[in-house]
């Protein structure tokens, strides 16, 4: 049976992630509205890429905030790329904003400078081998706590981290052809062990 | 988002844009003022940069390298070859494929599209008449892209050789878009947008964002519309959520029709 993933959709890399979920065989929702989380029985979330200020002020002002979060902390499998890594940390470098928080670990925004400090690599991410990183403006985790695993790390940076039903990435998987984070977010999605593209 | 201050970008931001256009002035005040209009004093960018946290962007001249230069060295984050500015070169655009620093440019057929593509802009906007609030030419311009589009979408392989040769473009890029059935890079919609009617009507034609430049600080009350049309992009196909984000905005800009200008941006650089 098809998974029914939910992808925020108020700004940001949306149509990517949707693009290679649905390569992965899943229904794909664009999450706009209330409405958009009532009328469908989601399976997982997807939390994009995109300026998490905007993000998060237009999940408050959408009325998007409280039942995004409710189910999130009730277990729902979730995949914070980039901003969205942001919306989950539980605290922010040198910043008092927290939006989800759910996620027990210190993040620092745009860690790596301007666009100018903008680049790609590869990096070894959970055993599933070396897979390509865009990082853009990115974030990374400059600590974690208690629960939570680490699963990449790039210039001794923590850049992919997953605890319980989260995972997040700093850099942005739904950029390049390769499905492996998708496919790890979807092991998780289906209850299943996790599982590596060969 | 148009922004001329630190105070504006952070309201900017507040509103919940995604990025900031740094300029000395709005295009509207480009319009009024007339002369060469250039790239904006550095130190009026580095104040901006400082203010937001969101990515800052600025024009420069089209054609104008060094300009693009002196903004790559100060970090900006977008440069935008524009025609908004006085052109620099009336032949050559940029060869923006020599810089680490993502252009976007402005086009208002597929030719253009194409050839900005071609040599290096990582984003295409629509021109639309810049400083108007008269929103026709941003919706001729994108209506235009797009009905090229599905020309080629539906046009024979061996034909393609002669769609590129009338374009004036590469061929490798008319064979991309007749594959894919859009543009290699997201396609924006500029000039003239003023309300959230405006930026959804070109959401609804196929943009992937909006630039608001002179309607958002040219207009009675400037927070509110701007959180208004970042929402109506958002929810560009919600007509219950757009009338209640159209109510008591104040005064929207007064704008000025295509046919009351003698000056039209969009002809400079093709």
């Amino acid at each position: 049976m098809k998974n029914t993933i939910g992808v925020l959709a108020v700004q940001g890399a949306f149509a990517e992630h949707i693009k290679a979920l649905q390569k992965l065989n899943c229904h794909c929702i664009e999450i706009r509205k209330p409405s958009d989380l009532t009328d469908h029985s989601l399976d997982g979330l997807v939390l994009p890429g995109g300026e998490s200020t905007v993000i998060g002020k237009l999940l408050r002002e959408l009325a998007l905030f409280e039942p995004l979060k409710d189910r999130i902390e009730a277990g729902l499998p979730v995949l914070g790329t980039c901003a969205g890594l942001i919306l989950l940390a539980g605290q922010i470098a040198e910043d008092d904003t927290i939006h989800f928080g759910t996620m027990n670990m210190v993040a620092r925004r745009n860690a790596y400078g301007r666009q100018l400090g903008s680049f790609q690599t590869a990096a070894e991410f959970d055993g599933c081998g070396t897979i390509p990183m865009v990082f853009i403006r990115a974030p990374y985790i400059e600590s974690v706590g208690a629960s939570v695993d680490i699963l990449a790390r790039v210039d001794h940076h923590i850049v992919a981290a997953r605890q319980g039903n989260m995972v997040v990435t700093s850099f942005h998987p739904e950029l390049t052809a390769d499905l492996t984070v998708h496919q790890y977010f979807l092991s998780l999605v289906q209850h299943k062990a996790k599982t590596c593209i060969a | 988002m148009d922004v001329t201050t630190a105070e504006q970008a952070r309201i900017a931001q507040e509103a919940g844009a995604c990025a900031v256009m740094a300029l000395e002035r709005i295009p509207a005040n480009i319009r009024s003022a007339g002369g060469v209009s250039r790239m904006s004093d550095p130190k009026m960018i580095k104040s901006i940069q400082a203010a937001v946290s969101i990515p800052v962007m600025a024009k420069v001249r089209i054609g104008h390298f060094a300009e693009a230069q002196i903004l790559e060295a100060i970090e900006i984050d977008y440069i935008d070859e524009s025609e908004v500015l006085s052109p620099a070169d009336d032949t050559y655009h940029i060869d923006k494929t020599s810089f680490s620093v993502p252009f976007v440019c402005g086009a208002k057929d597929l030719g253009e599209a194409l050839r900005r593509i071609s040599e290096g802009a990582s984003m295409i906007r629509t021109k639309g008449e810049p400083g108007t609030g008269d929103v026709v030419q941003a919706v001729r311009h994108m209506r235009l892209i797009n009905q090229q589009i599905r020309m080629i979408q539906n046009t024979r392989e061996d034909e393609l050789f002669q769609v590129a040769k009338d374009l004036q473009v590469p061929y490798e890029l008319v064979q991309l878009v007749n594959e894919t059935g859009k543009l290699p890079v997201v396609n924006f919609a500029a000039g003239g947008i003023a309300t959230p009617a405006d930026a959804a009507l070109m959401m609804q034609l196929g943009a992937e964002g909006v630039f608001v430049g002179s309607g958002i600080f040219k207009s009675g009350n400037p927070a509110k519309r701007a959180q208004a049309i970042v929402k109506a992009v958002t929810n560009y196909n919600d007509a219950k959520l757009l009338a209640e984000l159209s109510e008591d905005l104040g005064e929207a800009m007064v704008g000025i029709n295509e046919q009351e200008i003698e000056l039209l941006m969009a002809q400079r650089g093709i």
